[in-house]
């Protein structure tokens, strides 16, 4: 269960109600008190330093060729062994975890900031725009992502920039039927007609008044999302279609384990063993904070 | 009640709590109410009361946090309380039958109506075809028109007023000796609830068995029952007959209850008359009287004693300390 | 009803549509030119005209779409540029692998995971219900490839009890299930887990709904409250569910494909894609798409069927 967990959320009606600075400060309280959550958290914590940190923490040069050492199953100089050109694969692994939070956070990032965008403008916006949208939203739906990946792969070529392209473009219109449901809402509920007829323009209502409310669900879903991008690029980079060689992406060396799999079967199971704990790690966290900001998502979610 | 036969259900010093994170809430404390064979009783109260309490616990279908402190649930001599879970299951519907209060959520939306009718009655003998003509007689009988058509329809093509009727059908097709009615026109508007009431006065003529009637509407109450018992926090502080508690209601509550009942004000004044305070917090009831709080005749033994009850005459009892040859207010 | 049905008919052949406009779009929006992409650098420029006019891309856009529409509904979606075959046959070859696989790991992630979440709900804060809760957590997010992997290292590779590669030999129903069972297996996991919480989700809230408590009231036995109230209505977004899974599924049964080494539309595409062979990338994107708008569409009308609530509502 991979890429489309979160794409299978229908349209969410979100609690309207602003997030305060103290409800923050309660939720790093409670969150300290739940044991899979503070276990979540502290995987995801281990991502981002082993991410942002790679070059520095990993005992050998990930991409060094060093072939008198080939072929070594884990010992105490290679945590993981080396692969059939000598490589360290721990030092891969760890290299590898940079690429994954690249592809893995700025893509959503990108793919939030394009949902909200495009989610008020459909919300806000004239009907027939809505409709244009909506329909763009359900097709692209409509395709299994790493269908649309392999399409697309096909005709850009394979490259970080590629997978960067196929997940803001599958991941948005998530995003965006959420923004929309909150705009849709919002938009003629009497606060804002109060201040329309103040004479608040569009924009201004869109900042202050949806935004707030949508940006609470709208991280955690995402950062539940994050696993499932982080996957897809290990999956595509898998098939030979990811981040291009020599790049030490957790999916290449998983792939490159497969083909040893019978002599070298400690590769495969150390390029799994990041990819596991990644996911397990932010799908921890995003239950907890979801669990606790509204139990009710729960049950769509 | 003074009726020289045992009464079909007697609950006894019935007590119940609540288990909740801030602690036990105490919803029912002590409570005994009587419903004689062959009549109907009102249980009346304000939100709170405990009155829904009272008719879940004699079902048996509390929720999980309910614990029962003390007392007993007597029906036809039987203690509910001790009853396993397929005792008490081959006594619903059939002895015992309930009409809950929102319509709306009581029915099974995706069976029809039908379906729903024939499945209660699969503990009865007979086909399928002769438990279908049952149902379509009991909807006639509460005026459903054209009653064949509708046993295939489903819940949501009917209104409120119509639900309730239907459910009103379903707990009086195992003939029971007991229907608890709980609350079955809150939910309703005027217009439907007047119709529920003209059906139920029609209904009690056929009908032989007891009604226990749950109502915070004083009007319905007079109209339809025979005798009254008067909840207040968790705690029964007054009943009698009908005429006892409409024309000479003893308790300060109950005369409060009367003054208070939009039905009732004859005098357009400007403002309407309520209740000062309120209810209780049932975490901690208050020590002495449970209503001194808030009431108009509070006097000194109010605060510190629990007044006992006291038998005003054959069929009336109060719980007030000015009833026991205290001084009056 | 009938309305109902034609349209969400319109609405999946809609789709298809916008699917392939959006497909043929792309091609001609992107820098660099498919024709060189197909035939390589060293292509002549009567080569290339020649491959224009074969592709028809000598066509306005528009037009293009239309071609391509026309055809397909006549079942004929270019021809495969390495092996010349048509497309559809190609398709038509390995589709039912991926059909079955995709069955298989459906089939027993529905059989196992519907009465877990049934029996998780039912029988709350058990041994059962807290160990499938904290399995399903594990199971969703771990990536189907990886599970896929590790079950060909440990049951394939060292234990040895299940083949690692193929699909079985053509007209041997053992052999073949024999090949089955590990794909299924990996694809069907992380789905017995999920649908179990489901499941368990709806089944929890519709217990404590009132016409639950209106059927305990009338003495019905718990084992008929169970089936025919409560789970009668917690298996309708299941069913959604799960026609969605079809989509996620295909996603997934790529990359099992691929592992396992069997033949199937995910294979097909993948190779493909490493080939450039592009009709067949877009005929079999333009298939898949098109399934998965069938599917979700049947699931929406038995919906319909089953829930009188949403019939009303139409």
């Amino acid at each position: 269960m991979s890429v489309q967990a979160s794409s299978v959320v229908p349209p969410v009606a979100v609690a309207v109600g602003a997030e305060s600075p103290s409800t923050l400060r309660n939720v790093w309280r409670r969150l300290l008190h739940e044991r899979l959550g503070l276990l979540g958290l502290a995987l995801v914590a281990l991502l981002l330093f082993t991410g942002i940190f790679a070059d520095w923490i990993a005992p050998f040069e990930p991409n060094r060729i060093n072939v008198p050492d080939r072929m070594q199953s884990s010992s105490l100089t290679h945590f993981a062994g080396t692969d059939q050109m000598g490589r360290d694969i721990f030092s891969r692994i760890i290299k590898g975890s940079q690429i994954a939070l690249i592809v893995g956070v700025s893509s959503i990032a990108i793919a939030l900031v394009l949902g909200l965008a495009l989610g008020m403008l459909a919300g806000y916006g004239p009907r027939w725009l809505d409709n244009c949208l909506l329909l763009l939203f359900d097709t692209i739906y409509s395709f299994p992502t790493v269908m649309l990946a392999l399409t697309v792969i096909t005709l850009l070529g394979v490259s970080l920039k590629t997978i960067m392209l196929v997940v803001v473009v599958s991941t948005t219109p998530v995003y965006a039927r959420l923004v929309r449901t909150s705009t849709l809402s919002l938009k003629n509920s009497e606060f804002i007609l109060a201040e329309r007829s103040l004479g608040a323009g569009p924009v201004r209502v869109m900042l202050r008044h949806v935004l707030p409310n949508v940006v609470g669900p709208l991280l955690i879903i995402a950062s539940m999302d994050i696993p499932s991008v982080i996957t897809l690029e290990a999956g595509l980079s898998f098939l030979g279609l990811g981040v291009p060689p020599p790049a030490a992406s957790w999916g290449r060396t998983l792939n490159e384990g497969y083909n040893l799999i019978r002599d070298a079967p400690w590769i495969v199971v150390a390029a799994g063993i990041p990819l596991i704990l990644t996911t397990l790690g932010f799908t921890f966290l995003g239950e907890c904070l979801r669990d606790m900001l509204d139990p009710k998502l729960r049950r769509i979610i | 009640m003074a009726d020289a036969a045992a009464p079909l259900l007697r609950i006894e010093n019935l007590s119940i709590d609540f288990q909740s994170s801030r602690g036990p809430v105490h919803a029912l404390r002590n409570v005994s109410v009587d419903v004689p064979r062959g009549s109907i009783v009102g249980l009346v109260g304000e939100s709170g009361s405990g009155k829904s309490t009272l008719a879940l616990a004699t079902m048996g279908l509390m929720q999980n946090n309910a614990v029962v402190k003390g007392g007993r649930i007597l029906f036809d001599d039987r203690d509910l309380l001790t009853l396993n879970a397929a005792e008490l299951r081959s006594l619903r519907g059939r002895r015992i039958s309930m009409v809950f209060q929102d319509p709306m959520t009581a029915l099974n939306p995706v069976l029809s109506i039908g379906r729903q009718m024939i499945d209660i009655q699969y503990r009865d003998r007979g086909n399928t075809v002769d438990k279908r003509r049952k149902a379509a007689d009991l909807l006639r009988r509460v005026g459903i028109p054209d009653p064949e058509q509708r046993l295939g329809q489903f819940p949501n093509e009917f209104s409120g007023g119509m639900r309730q009727r239907i459910a009103i059908a379903m707990g009086l097709m195992g003939n029971p000796e007991l229907l608890i009615a709980d609350e079955p026109t809150t939910a309703l508007d005027v217009t439907m609830e007047a119709q529920i009431v003209h059906l139920l006065r029609l209904l009690r003529r056929d009908f032989k068995g007891s009604i226990l009637f749950i109502s915070h509407n004083l009007g319905l109450i007079a109209e339809l029952c025979d005798y009254v018992v008067i909840l207040y926090a968790g705690e029964v502080v007054e009943h009698g007959t009908v005429q006892d508690i409409f024309h000479r209601p003893r308790h300060p509550y109950t005369e409060a209850l009367l003054v208070c009942d939009p039905a009732r004000i004859e005098q357009v004044s400007r403002e309407l008359p309520t209740i000062s305070g309120d209810v209780p917090n049932l975490l901690n009831p208050p020590s002495g009287c449970v209503f001194a709080p808030r009431c108009p005749r509070v006097f000194e033994p109010c605060r510190d004693r629990q007044p006992g009850d006291t038998a005003l005459s054959a069929t009336q009892t109060a719980r007030c300390h000015l009833l026991n040859g205290g001084a009056h207010g | 009803m009938l309305a109902y049905a034609l349209q969400r008919i319109a609405l999946a052949l809609l789709i298809c549509v916008v699917a392939i406009t959006a497909l043929i779009s792309i091609i001609h929006a992107i820098p660099g030119d498919p024709v060189t992409i197909m035939l390589g650098p060293r292509a002549t420029p009567e080569m290339r005209e020649a491959k224009y006019r074969e592709m028809g891309m000598d066509q306005p856009v528009p037009v293009q779409i239309l071609r391509f529409l026309g055809k397909a509904v006549i079942g004929d979606l270019g021809k495969d540029m390495w092996s010349k075959r048509p497309v559809t046959v190609v398709v038509a070859e390995t589709l039912p692998f991926t059909l079955a696989l995709i069955a298989a790991g459906l089939g027993w992630a529905v059989v196992l995971g519907i009465p877990l979440g049934c029996y998780s709900a039912v029988r709350r804060n058990s041994a059962i219900d807290k160990f499938t809760g904290v399995i399903s957590v594990g199971t969703i997010s771990i990536p189907s490839f990886v599970v896929a992997i590790y079950a060909m290292l440990i049951f394939a590779v060292k234990l040895k009890w299940f083949p690692a590669i193929g699909a079985g030999d053509r007209g041997d129903l053992a052999d073949q299930l024999h090949h089955l069972v590990m794909p299924a297996f990996a694809l069907g996991l992380g789905w017995v887990g999920y649908l179990a919480r489901i499941v368990r989700a709806s089944m929890l809230e519709i217990m404590g709904e009132h016409h639950v408590r209106t059927a305990r009231a009338f003495g019905l036995r718990e084992r008929s409250i169970i089936f025919r109230y409560a789970l009668r209505i917690a298996i309708l977004p299941t069913i959604t569910l799960i026609s969605l899974a079809f989509g996620t599924l295909l996603s997934s049964a790529v990359f099992t494909e691929y592992i396992f080494a069997r033949p199937g539309i995910g294979k097909l595409v993948v190779d493909a894609v490493n080939f450039r062979n592009y009709p067949v990338v877009m005929g079999a994107v333009f298939i898949t798409v098109a399934l998965f708008s069938l599917g979700t569409m049947l699931a929406d009308l038995l919906i319909a069927k089953l829930d009188p609530r949403v019939r009303s509502s139409l």
